[in-house]
């Protein structure tokens, strides 16, 4: 946060009664786990758990040349989209640098919505005022707004008890009355399993959570599963994968990036990756030997020479076994190719795996 | 203080020494496994190490960060526990039982006087 102040959800006093440990996260104080980890985290997998997640930002954007102005802010084509349907996307600077990786809903014509992460509120809504056209007004809601999100196979079952009994289409968005509330809700998440996140006026956060505890089969879960669910799923974390010295081509998010829709802020540099290839790539890789798990800046080796680090590192608890991302040198980004993690003076084997870690 | 036993000493960073005669049994407390969440993976001494009072001498990582284990007392280490390094849970399970770490042959037994007891312990973690 530039102001320095760290930040609580409304949630913050439910968190400490269910018995979450807190953990400083963003600027802002998040529950890093109730239960346990690895006890969450198999819970998302295998049938449902709720995360508050009202510390990411929310933003709406309006005016009949939204979408032009959005389009050449950010890296994936906004023309794809219906109303109602949204995308993942990326906002770069003028060298291609990744400064968020978000979420964009067309709500219609005229009107965009904009998930972003907690630690960019400030850094990207700045970024998009500073290159606002005439017309276009825009609107930082992150305040006024809670987010949950449900997660697990069983989330269709969950919704259908409190009346939703058809889950809106994968990346799409829907209006929705959820315990007397008005909610927005888009299929998405960030742990590889069917969920929702939901949208909300922030001072019914303690009403929505409750209500949705209360179907039976979800628990809460906090970051710690948050981040073990990702790293299986190989999303990346801006901050940790991602970098605004770094492009989406790099971060091997080429599927997000449109460079045939036109100009877009960053589209040169990336047009010249394209052509010239990527000097780093960030890949996936797993443990194939014993040691201890990998960790966000170890160093990495591949046939003895030093190639790169690692950015984000976690034992997986579905796979057991550690897990990570790291940025190497675009020569042995191959897949299958052995590498070790220098891990406190020691080498432990790993090898290059295809993305994501669990096939879903 | 069910989860600070009374015949144990304490380490201001979170390490138990259980005293018999010569030899002291280590492990980390109750409090510092509910911190650490999860425990996945334990790096253990080799016995016949000597170490220092205060020094780090085993890993404790969890699904989050890895997490140094320093020798309450200093001396020889005599024996480590392999079934936490095949089942790291024990440590959250049974921090002052089955999660013990190792056993050390206490060269300075003055050393021992300079540990909490449970009670200045339970003060010390609030």
């Amino acid at each position: 946060m530039t102001d320095g102040r760290i930040r609580r959800t409304p949630l913050y006093e439910t968190h400490l009664r269910a018995g979450a440990r807190i953990v400083p996260f963003a600027g802002w104080e998040m529950p890093v786990q109730y239960a346990g980890i690895i006890q969450e985290h198999t819970a998302v997998r295998g049938k449902a758990g709720l995360f508050d997640i009202s510390h990411m930002g929310e933003f709406i954007v309006r005016g009949p040349e939204s979408l032009p102005w959005l389009n050449s802010l950010l890296t994936n084509d906004l023309n794809k989209l219906k109303d109602g349907e949204g995308q993942y996307t990326i906002l770069c600077n003028e060298q291609g640098g990744v400064i968020d990786d978000l979420y964009v809903y067309r709500l219609n014509d005229a009107e965009f919505f904009l998930v972003v992460n907690a630690s960019m509120i400030e850094k990207d809504f700045d970024w998009l005022e500073r290159h606002k056209k005439e017309g276009i007004t825009l609107e930082n809601q992150s305040d006024k707004t809670g987010a949950l999100a449900l997660q697990g196979p069983g989330t269709l079952e969950i919704m259908t008890t409190l009346g939703l009994t058809e889950l809106p289409k994968k990346h799409c968005i829907v209006s929705f009355t959820l315990g007397g509330i008005p909610v927005r809700l888009s299929r998405t998440g960030y742990t590889g399993e069917d969920g929702v996140e939901i949208f909300f006026p922030a001072a019914h956060s303690v009403k929505l959570w409750e209500t949705l505890l209360s179907t039976g089969d979800v628990i809460p879960c906090g970051l710690g599963a948050r981040d073990t669910l990702r790293l299986e799923m190989c999303y990346p974390l801006n901050g940790n994968d991602l970098s605004p010295k770094l492009t989406p081509l790099e971060a091997g998010l080429g599927y997000f990036v449109s460079l045939d829709k036109g100009e877009f802020m960053g589209r040169d540099k990336m047009v010249e990756q394209k052509e010239k290839g990527v000097p780093v790539r960030l890949i996936a890789f797993k443990q194939s030997g014993p040691g201890a798990p990998p960790r966000a800046h170890y160093k990495v080796f591949a046939n003895g020479a030093e190639v790169g680090e690692v950015t984000s590192g976690t034992m997986s608890p579905t796979l057991k076994t550690g897990i990570g991302l790291a940025y190497i040198k675009a020569d042995t980004a191959r897949i299958g190719q052995a590498l070790e993690i220098e891990v406190r003076g020691q080498r432990v084997a790993a090898i290059i795996e295809k993305k994501p870690f669990l096939k879903k | 203080m069910s989860n600070i036993p009374q015949n144990l000493k304490y380490t201001k960073t979170h390490e138990w020494l259980k005293v018999d005669g010569q030899t002291g049994t280590v492990g980390i407390t109750y409090h510092a496994q509910h911190e650490l969440t999860d425990v996945v993976y334990v790096e253990l001494p080799k016995v016949g190490a000597s170490a220092k009072a205060d020094g780090a001498v085993a890993v404790v990582e969890s699904v989050k960060a890895a997490s140094d284990i320093n020798a309450p007392v200093s001396g020889e280490i005599t024996e480590v526990n392999t079934a936490v390094t095949n089942d790291p849970g024990l440590i959250n399970a049974d921090p002052y039982s089955k999660g013990w770490l190792f056993t050390i042959k206490i060269s300075s037994p003055n050393e021992i006087e300079t540990l909490m007891s449970a009670e200045e312990y339970s003060k010390f973690i609030g």
